[in-house]
């Protein structure tokens, strides 16, 4: 992709993004019209055809959008971090923390919002154990010993991961049977309980900040995805710019599983087809994939939700199943 | 001349093993220093500690009289750089992009940055790859990016480990020349070509693995007697047509 090109892609996503979000807002098992749905943002009344817009499809699309963009965020950083195509937002144990805690609450029949609670403690727990085992990799500055760290630091979150994954296995053979259902469900990706308004504005706001963040540090990152030594010596402080940048995909990821469950697929896939699309440059490639896993997310749920209406499938099932065509085409086409 | 990088009794060791022991050197600005040893004698123990990305069990290293420690990431950038024999390209990536990572220091990338990557590529011959992803790179083409990237880098002190050594016998040459030719660069390169060493150095750093070392003008430090020592392998001095060759036999 020619530099000059960029504006034009980037003009691509944005557009596609509006046309899906508009989608989203009309499509469902109530059709509406765009007079009505219009009508319902910026005129709301009372009636049936506000509630639909108004609480349940426009906060379900706007956390949706928010889910992907941070799972993509989160796993755009932690490809190039732990210098990696196979990592995702799930392979530090971050989302197992969160994963157990939140399934531990459903369990024990909790409501949504304690649910969500544990899921965000869980996550932070996870963090907390992945800063204090990998503190070499964290924290040390000689950039020939980091080297080695950097599979250290991978090598640990993957052991974090699987103990959350027996945890999981654990719970699951242990909860009662009533609630099977919704935490296989929360396991997949699921958006059905996106109806806060507040909530997905706050996970949009902080979508903003972790993608400008990320961004600041997207010429280090290019550093760094060369090796250690390379970004030390070339005048990267290393050891901060991973500490930074782990917290960042730690937090995208938490939040993003405490809103929307384990949705798996956006996370790894996002930043695969943005960087096949536009090339590595991380300060393209992150808010890039951003854009994209958020309209992933988007399209799979609003895609969920109106198939097989009125029952709605997990959003998790439908992300892989619409992405993962698109990314094979992208790698056996050249 | 005033030296650039005064080494102060550093000690190196890697597994317990004490490869360096009590290393004092001065090296003056303008110099080119080539470091030689048998395979696991610590030259690039000594270049990495050299570069400040790797601290000395002992003594200390002054660049400019000034600690290594205790300069800031983005200082010791504009001052020194590193080309190390181990690359890691885990996506794809243009060569000019790669190139470009070097001008970090220098903030912004704008057209000056890009003219001068062409520049550095140009001068190691490998600008016809500049578009060219450098995991599809040969051994030699990638040093070559290597080098042009710590080129771009514009710091007066210039460290290479083995920057020949994936180089074809013209290639070899072409990069022992430019970096002759870097008269405002302080050059400081392990190198296991004894010839090669003898066109490069004004000075030469001997390491026997074992702690001991030798370091000097390169016409007193490079012969054949030393280096036969060195590499514990004969080694004999050779006249072709005009010049000495070293041979080692075997």
């Amino acid at each position: 992709m020619t530099p000059r090109a960029l504006p034009w892609a980037f003009a691509l996503l944005v557009g596609a993004g509006v046309a899906m979000f508009a989608t989203a807002l009309f499509v469902g098992s109530v059709p509406l019209g765009a007079g009505e749905v219009w009508r319902a943002l910026w005129q709301p009344g009372e009636g049936a055809v506000d509630t639909v817009v108004r609480d349940l499809r426009l906060p379900r699309a706007l956390t949706a959008f928010a889910v992907g963009g941070l799972l993509a965020l989160s796993g755009a950083l932690l490809q190039a971090l732990l210098r990696n195509p196979l990592a995702d937002p799930y392979v530090l144990g971050i989302s197992g923390g969160a994963a157990v805690a939140a399934l531990a609450a459903m369990a024990a029949g909790a409501s949504l919002a304690v649910v969500q609670g544990a899921s965000m403690t869980g996550a932070f727990v996870a963090l907390a154990l992945l800063f204090v085992l990998a503190r070499r990799a964290l924290f040390r500055s000689e950039a020939l010993h980091a080297e080695q760290a950097t599979a250290g630091l991978l090598l640990i979150g993957v052991m974090i991961a699987a103990l959350a994954a027996a945890g999981l296995s654990l719970l699951l053979a242990l909860a009662p049977d009533g609630q099977l259902r919704s935490m296989m469900f929360w396991l997949v990706g699921d958006l059905g309980g996106a109806t806060e308004r507040g909530a997905a504005g706050l996970a949009l706001a902080l979508l903003v900040v972790l993608a400008v963040i990320a961004t600041t540090q997207a010429r280090a990152l290019d550093l760094l995805v060369r090796g250690d030594v390379q970004a030390a010596t070339q005048g990267v402080d290393v050891p901060r710019v991973r500490r930074r940048l782990v917290v960042v995909a730690a937090l995208a990821t938490g939040t993003a599983v405490t809103l929307g469950g384990a949705v798996g697929f956006v996370g790894f896939a996002a930043p695969h087809v943005m960087r096949l699309w536009l090339g590595n440059q991380q300060r393209v490639m992150l808010p890039a994939s951003v854009l994209g896993g958020g309209m992933l997310v988007l399209m799979a749920d609003t895609a969920a939700r109106t198939v097989v209406a009125p029952l709605q499938l997990p959003v998790g099932v439908l992300t892989a199943l619409l992405g993962a065509p698109l990314f094979l085409w992208l790698l056996v086409r050249r | 001349m005033s030296s650039v990088l005064h080494v102060q009794g550093v000690e190196l060791a890697v597994a317990q093993r004490v490869l360096v022991r009590g290393l004092d050197l001065a090296i003056g600005a303008g110099e080119r220093w080539v470091i030689l040893g048998p395979n696991g004698a610590g030259k690039s123990t000594l270049l990495a500690t050299l570069a400040g990305v790797r601290r000395a069990q002992a003594g200390a290293v002054l660049l400019d009289g000034r600690p290594l420690d205790a300069f800031p990431v983005l200082e010791l950038a504009e001052r020194r750089a590193l080309v190390i024999d181990r690359w890691t390209d885990p996506f794809a990536a243009r060569v000019l992009d790669t190139v470009l990572t070097a001008r970090f220091r220098f903030g912004g990338r704008d057209a000056e940055a890009r003219e001068r990557a062409l520049q550095c590529l140009a001068e190691l011959d490998v600008e016809h790859l500049q578009l060219q992803d450098v995991r599809s790179l040969s051994r030699g083409e990638r040093q070559r990016v290597a080098i042009a990237t710590a080129a771009a880098q514009d710091t007066p002190l210039l460290l290479l480990d083995e920057p020949i050594a994936h180089q074809d016998p013209r290639h070899q040459a072409w990069v022992i020349d430019w970096l002759r030719a870097q008269p405002r660069r302080t050059v400081v390169a392990s190198l296991h070509d004894m010839n090669a060493a003898a066109r490069l150095a004004t000075h030469a750093l001997l390491l026997d693995g074992r702690g001991g070392w030798e370091a000097g003008a390169a016409h007193t430090v490079l012969s054949a007697e030393r280096l036969s020592r060195l590499f514990s392998t004969p080694v004999a001095a050779v006249q072709v047509g005009g010049a000495t060759r070293f041979v080692a036999a075997g």
